[in-house]
């Protein structure tokens, strides 16, 4: 990863982003919620790099700080060769033609006040290129370009639908023929022939300009179709980096295997034939993040080493080095994560929340289930207790 | 007799642009203890139409029936409905905050719908509810059920909907777009509890959704609407390997494969058709590659498809499988490339 490569148009290292929490005394600590914590990774030019995660995993916050649209906290961030991180609003300005983002509610990231051919225009004023009748006929070939009507220029952005809308702002995002495009979930608003739509034209932008993106997403199948790699991001640091299809077969992070596993597939006789793994529990606060590996909570294969220790991102078990897992107890393939039980106390994991009941406390319910099917009175005293 | 019966269900509404026909001419049953999944896109009146038959949709014109258990809902007085609502059918929505409400305790609002309905102490409705939060997987439910909804986490608070629901062991369950707000591993825990909530109580769920992952993991029938109309129905298995309407079909060919070979998606082009004054004919017909004059001008009506009983779909093309493949290939050949679904390429 340390070696300079002209195929890498970003390089971001141990990038660290908190957010301080209001706190409520004078004396009190102050606290942070830890957004991103330590997250390295590489993308070279023309590829598709995918992001995923659950909320609050610190996927977006990562694709913004590396938008500078934050100052991050630590660590830095190279692109097309300049160490950015540190940049001022002023020395940013002419690289932010470069780096463009297209967000996931097209609505909200369109003034509704505003005709559509100025919206687009915009990047164009700001930056003092093309006027007047320039402009407008710029503009008008991005609209052309992304499927819009050209002569819609003159409409509210609630004039148009949804998937119209998202194309909006990949126009707008466009302007500048950028090397790198943030995406932010920019499917998931969207209705599933729409969101087809959107992702082929985000594909033939790509083959046309040479687009780098960062595909921002949660929707696991939308990733794997559009990346040519892709990190899985838990509670602010990443688990695991891997070409999509490696990352889709054989994943080395029991919480990729979970994350996997959870995703419903569109095909009765896969999701029949498949053993879904359910997470017991909710993601933890990352006001204070787990110790050792941030998973150790919820993982069936937690040990005291994952307790202790915080795992290093790297090839497991052979793998090739595009293929990394930061899990001291990485999964061999065909190995199923409902054979296993964490070793760790009870006390260092998350039975709070989350999963159905397990053992005993199963049984009591049926019971109780039982009592309330049957009656319409109140149920028998005493039995819990 | 099914559970529930819906037939030529209508709901309009009147807004300032014109009147909106969101549900135009829907009927379907639902069998007691069956999964029903309902699919759609935005705007295709999935919701509409559940939302009226429980009486929610005020100020819509409605016309049609929903008969459930002998009484037309529909035409229910409110004191008839407000025993049956909740009661009798439960239902849960998208986001489980704004279903809460957020100054009260989510064990006080459990025992409220208890007490509503049933005469009990305030003491054995507290039970009840502690013995619910069990259920649906919520951990010291004795100490949870003090807590208010802000306290719960997205799935915690879904649960305790769903705990609210079951409270009066309904026979029917609505659940609009439980999971979409939610994140995937916790979508799995939330449909698990449903699924065993439904094989300990035997109660009929309506599940809407727009994700047909879902669709396929827990509905044992499945209901596909499009533009306020039904398009078709069929069990599961028929549906996603033996579709007879060209909607279903291009539904699940945009859709990414999960596994193999990573092709260019196949959308559907086009946008779904304004409610406001929808086309003449069939709603599909402007989107459909297989387009006929006809489809332009009549509405196909739901017919008997293919070998399965119980398969109908709305479409003109003949619903016997060589011949319709036949005719198909006819009209995509026939059909200037630009209109259909784009094949192969870059």
């Amino acid at each position: 990863m340390s070696t300079p490569d002209n195929d890498v148009l970003l390089r971001v290292d141990n990038l660290v982003k908190y957010f301080p929490v209001k706190s409520s005394g004078y004396f009190q600590k102050k606290e942070f919620v830890h957004a991103v914590d330590g997250v390295s990774l590489s993308v070279r030019r023309g590829e598709t790099f995918g992001i995923v995660g659950e909320t609050g995993s610190g996927k977006s916050t990562l694709g913004r700080s590396i938008a500078r649209l934050y100052d991050i906290t630590a660590g830095s961030i190279t692109f097309d060769g300049q160490e950015i991180s540190q940049y001022s609003q002023r020395r940013m300005r002419p690289l932010r033609r470069q780096i463009q983002m297209v967000f996931q509610d097209p609505m909200g990231s369109l003034n509704p006040r505003r005709r559509v051919g100025s919206i687009i225009g915009d990047p164009f004023a700001i930056h003092g290129l093309a006027t007047g009748a320039e402009r407008k006929r710029r503009v008008q070939e991005l609209m052309e370009r992304v499927g819009l009507n050209p002569e819609h220029f003159n409409r509210f952005p609630a004039e148009f639908s949804g998937g119209q809308r998202q194309r909006i702002g990949v126009a707008r995002a466009l302007a500048f023929q950028p090397k790198l495009i943030i995406c932010d979930e920019p499917v998931s608003a969207l209705d599933v022939s729409i969101q087809a739509q959107v992702i082929n034209l985000l594909a033939d932008l790509q083959a046309e300009f040479g687009l780098t993106y960062i595909f921002i997403a949660h929707d696991l199948s939308v990733v794997r179709h559009v990346s040519n790699n892709v990190a899985v991001m838990y509670l602010g640091q990443l688990t695991e980096i891997a070409p999509a299809d490696d990352l889709f077969t054989v994943a080395r992070h029991p919480y990729t295997g979970a994350l996997l596993s959870a995703v419903p597939l569109p095909d009765p006789d896969l999701s029949e034939r498949r053993e879904q793994i359910i997470l017991v529990g909710d993601v933890p606060s990352p006001i204070a993040p787990p110790s050792g590996c941030r998973f150790h909570p919820r993982c069936p294969k937690a040990a005291p080493v994952c307790v202790s220790t915080i795992p290093v991102l790297e090839p497991k078990l052979g793998d090739k080095p595009a293929h990394v897992a930061a899990c001291h107890l990485p999964m061999a393939q065909g190995e199923n994560l409902a054979d296993f039980h964490p070793t760790i106390a009870a006390a260092q994991r998350v039975i709070e929340g989350g999963g159905l009941l397990s053992g005993d406390e199963a049984e009591v319910s049926t019971v109780a289930a039982e009592a309330l099917a049957t009656s319409d009175t109140p149920q028998p005293e005493g039995r819990r207790q | 007799m099914p559970l529930l019966q819906v037939e030529e269900l209508r709901v309009s509404f009147r807004t300032a642009d014109g009147i909106v026909q969101a549900v135009r001419g829907v009927s379907y049953d639902v069998e007691a203890g069956q999964t029903l999944g309902i699919v759609g896109e935005s705007g295709s009146g999935k919701s509409v139409s559940t939302q009226t038959i429980m009486g929610l949709t005020r100020g819509a014109q409605v016309s049609g029936r929903a008969v459930f258990e002998g009484k037309d809902l529909l035409t229910a007085s409110t004191g008839d409905m407000q025993r049956i609502r909740g009661a009798k059918i439960a239902m849960i929505f998208q986001d489980p905050l704004t279903s809460l409400h957020p100054y009260y305790k989510v064990g006080w609002q459990i025992m409220e719908m208890i007490q509503q309905h049933e005469s009990v102490s305030k003491d054995d409705a507290r039970k009840r509810a502690v013995e619910l939060l069990r259920l649906v997987g919520i951990p010291h439910p004795d100490r949870r059920v003090d807590d208010y909804p802000h306290q719960f986490s997205g799935g915690m608070r879904q649960r305790a909907m769903i705990a609210m629901a079951m409270a009066l062991n309904p026979a029917l369950l609505i659940a609009d777009e439980p999971t979409t707000a939610l994140d995937v591993t916790v979508q799995a825990q939330v449909l698990r509890v449903i699924q065993r909530m439904q094989e300990m109580f035997g109660t009929a769920v309506i599940l809407i959704t727009h994700d047909l992952g879902v669709i396929a993991d827990v509905a044992d029938e499945v209901l596909v609407m499009y533009g306020g109309e039904v398009m078709e129905r069929a069990d599961r298995r028929t549906l996603f390997f033996n579709s007879h309407h060209p909607y279903t079909e291009g539904l699940l060919q945009s859709l990414p494969a999960y596994g193999g070979a990573r092709e260019r998606l196949r959308p559907i082009p086009g946008q779904p058709p304004s409610l406001l004054s929808p086309p003449p004919g069939c709603p599909f017909a402007p989107r459909c590659p297989y387009v006929m004059d006809r489809c332009r001008t009549e509405d196909p009506p739901l017919a008997a498809a293919g070998e399965e009983p119980g398969h109908i779909s709305a479409c003109w093309l003949p619903h016997r499988g060589s011949e319709r493949a036949e005719l198909r290939r006819k009209l995509l050949e026939a059909e200037p490339a630009g209109t259909a679904p784009s094949a192969g390429g870059a």
